[in-house]
């Protein structure tokens, strides 16, 4: 038993840190660090970036452009990624759509999408959930009706993560009603957003930021080519697509950054303020979610471990979403309350490219409560920690 | 990168978990408990036989030069079978200080019978004033020609009423609650001066309360330095607090496996208890606390073993989850068996026990929290 890299882990961690070093760029590594909100460009140009590396697919096969990696080389990835702040992966091609693609879609829908993908060429987003579908996915009332050489889908999908930007959007559509199981007669389907009849509409969430949107469809032609697989097991292939998207989820290795930037901060004093490591009830919690933090990381490395040698992930895989979500809502609030009174300004032109006013608050302490409250979204998304739970008790406790 | 047990481990694991299924079950268990001794000296001499006594010493000393991991190995299954016998006591603790400072004739004098389970040992670290704290020790030793002459007392000192040797750290210079001048001494039981009142403890443990009134020892009973005793003290209360929480994960996944058959199998209202998403969620966030106090405890005791700037904080770590998340499984195992969970009957109450009793030594949850964020 250890935890020791080998030479060759070693030797890669050494190329990944140089690279993160030398080629993240300057000015969105300054964003970043200031808490100012990214441009699509931004992500774009990073994305391109590591794409020219080798380093966009890093769970994909290499069959299809993808890393390879090893799950050890995976976490050393995100090890530094999160090290050098580097931006979050706009997950809804390269995370979700692609894998969908590779693992199900035909040759010709592979050598269409995923080149474009790999290269974050295409901008897509995700229309799972429906205003009246959340947690009961398998309700969702979309319809794509076939005719002939198309579908007819009408509907409405909520929920889009910056669907404002997107070339494409990846849909489950229900395309029958005459099934013995909700799951079933539901269809993946791909749909160019400039399709007629497609409108997005935004919704502002409660930090005042328009990440999210409602789209609409209304007699939208989708042509038979842009179905994923068959028809009616759409479900299934929707399912793969959440494990991905609920792996990522624990993000274990940003929630060490914001730890250490966060420990950092408090051993410095602000605005004359004695320095907070000497408020022992707030070093207390500190010290609390750092100790489960260092247990979800080896949880974590024990999944990859399985992984690693063969074995299919235990249950200690299933508690990342959980857990993971819970650690880092509960670090935004020790941030919250590192800042105080100067969490409370709502000053969102201070957190954009170009502000020349009076700035409010040092750092980014009057980005604290809105990220706070941006992120409640964490323990609801990917299926809510409510419906993990449940999940968790039928599969992995038998019950 | 490698969570897996080498192969002389898992024939070790294979050994205890054999024992536990076919030898110890709760009966047998809760029968030794009542005995006189509170354990059994026919299973205390077979852990002797088959070398599980040995596993923590140098192959010099006669041991399987066994570190953490292996005494992790151990701990885990004596908890899973909720075992009396007093290993802690006297491997870790007793021989965790003898392996560290004793020297030879004092290894041939003690540590070779602790082994071979003919010598029963202990280590009276605490005393009634000191809660948590290793270096209040009040008890001091006063030179007087070639011998000591000790008095203090000792409080809570487990296997302390059948120890035929006591290790006793005492103060022989230095300020009041230093780690400088603390002598680690070797007392036999039959000393004159030497008074102890035994008791069981909640768990269904023993412990006892030592008074020294002028006892008199020899040089040959001074272990290691004089005055230099703390670290030794500290590392093997190091090893101990590990130790512990090991068996804590070991009762925890119990537990949380016990509930979880429990709920299937209670019928309320026409369906099984669990069926009930109340509880099921309940039994989930055990099973959470479980992965992730499994976690840990891998990462401590690895820390641990690779020693370092990490080491301290790391038992920190895993004695403050252990006392705090573990002792919810605990409460949580006690509450979905219901009226059954809050009987002497069942042996769920007396893991929860064993739990709680863990959770208060060797530092409780606030003290390791404070320790972490000091």
């Amino acid at each position: 038993m250890h935890v020791t890299f080998s030479e060759q882990e070693l030797a890669f961690q050494e190329e990944v840190r140089t690279f993160f070093r030398d080629e993240f760029p300057g000015d969105i590594r300054e964003k970043q660090d200031n808490g100012i909100e990214l441009s699509p460009e931004d992500y774009i140009r990073w994305q391109q970036l590591l794409h020219s590396r080798g380093w966009a697919g890093v769970n994909w096969p290499v069959e299809y452009g993808g890393t390879g990696w090893t799950p050890v080389q995976k976490y050393i990835f995100a090890a530094e990624e999160a090290n050098a702040n580097a931006p979050v992966i706009i997950p809804f091609g390269l995370s979700m759509v692609g894998p969908v693609i590779y693992t199900f879609g035909n040759q010709e829908q592979q050598q269409r999408f995923l080149p474009d993908i790999l290269a974050s060429k295409v901008w897509w987003c995700q229309g799972y959930s429906e205003p009246g579908a959340g947690s009961d996915l398998a309700s969702l009332k979309t319809r794509a009706e076939f005719a002939g050489d198309h579908y007819v889908v009408n509907g409405t999908k909520t929920w889009t993560t910056l669907g404002q930007h997107a070339d494409w959007i990846f849909c489950l559509a229900r395309t029958s009603t005459d099934v013995a199981r909700r799951q079933e007669g539901i269809s993946f389907l791909l749909i160019d957003m400039k399709t007629p009849g497609v409108t997005v509409k935004p919704i502002i969430l409660l930090d005042g930021v328009h990440e999210v949107n409602e789209v609409h469809f209304d007699n939208v032609k989708v042509p038979v080519e842009n179905l994923v697989g068959e028809e009616g097991k759409g479900w299934t292939y929707g399912k793969v697509l959440l494990q991905h998207e609920r792996a990522n989820i624990a993000a274990v290795a940003r929630s060490h950054y914001r730890i250490r930037r966060l420990r950092k901060q408090v051993s410095e004093s602000v605005r004359g303020a004695p320095p907070l490591v000497t408020d022992a009830s707030y070093m207390r919690q500190l010290a609390a979610v750092e100790v489960e933090l260092k247990a979800l990381e080896y949880t974590e490395l024990r999944t990859l471990a399985a992984v690693a040698s063969g074995k299919a992930p235990g249950p200690e895989s299933s508690i990342l979403k959980v857990k993971g979500t819970e650690i880092q809502q509960a670090i935004d609030m020790l941030y919250v309350q590192a800042a105080g009174y100067y969490a409370l300004p709502y000053v969102p032109d201070q957190h954009e490219v170009g502000f020349a006013g009076d700035s409010v608050g040092e750092g980014a302490e009057t980005s604290t409560a809105l990220r706070y409250f941006n992120n409640r979204k964490a323990s609801i998304y990917g299926g809510s920690n409510e419906i993990q739970k449940n999940i968790i008790a039928k599969h992995v406790l038998g019950l | 990168m490698d969570f897996s047990l080498n192969e002389v481990q898992e024939m070790l694991a294979d050994s205890i978990d054999k024992f536990i299924e076919n030898d110890y079950d709760f009966d047998t268990r809760q029968k030794y408990a009542a005995s006189d001794k509170g354990y059994s000296d026919k299973v205390w001499q077979m852990f002797a036989e088959l070398g599980w006594t040995a596993v923590p010493f140098s192959e010099a000393d006669g041991g399987f030069d066994g570190g953490p991991i292996d005494i992790m190995v151990v701990m885990r299954r004596l908890g899973r079978g909720l075992v009396v016998e007093p290993y802690l006591a006297n491997v870790v603790l007793a021989g965790g200080i003898l392996k560290r400072v004793a020297n030879e004739e004092q290894k041939q004098r003690w540590l070779h019978p602790i082994m071979g389970g003919e010598l029963q040992a202990t280590l009276a670290f605490t005393e009634p004033q000191a809660r948590y704290e290793l270096a209040n020790v009040a008890t001091t030793a006063v030179r007087e020609d070639d011998d000591w002459l000790l008095n203090g007392r000792k409080g809570f000192v487990i296997n302390g009423g059948t120890a035929g040797i006591l290790i006793i750290p005492a103060r022989t210079g230095g300020e009041s609650c230093g780690v400088d001048g603390i002598t680690l001494f070797a007392v036999e039981a039959s000393a004159d001066g030497l008074s102890r009142n035994a008791y069981q403890t909640v768990d269904g443990l023993r412990a006892a309360e030592i008074t020294l009134e002028n006892v008199r020892v020899g040089s040959a009973a001074v272990l290691g330095e004089v005055g230099g005793g703390f670290p030794a003290l500290e590392a093997t209360i190091a090893d101990a607090t590990l130790a512990v929480c090991a068996e804590a994960v070991g009762i925890m996944h119990l537990l949380k496996d016990k509930t979880i058959e429990y709920s299937k199998s209670r019928s309320q209202f026409g369906v099984p208890i669990g069926s009930f998403q109340a509880l099921q969620h309940r039994m989930v966030d055990m099973l959470t606390a479980c992965e992730q106090a499994e976690s840990l405890l891998l990462w401590a005791v690895m820390t641990y073993a690779q020693g370092g700037a990490d080491a301290s904080r790391a038992i920190s770590s895993i004695k403050y989850l252990v006392s705090s998340s573990g002792q919810r499984v605990g409460e949580e195992a006690v509450q979905i068996h219901g009226g059954m969970g809050v009987t002497w009957e069942l042996d769920v109450a007396h893991y929860f026990k064993r739990l709680t009793a863990i959770g208060q030594s060797f530092g409780n949850a606030d003290w390791h929290l404070d320790r972490l964020a000091a």
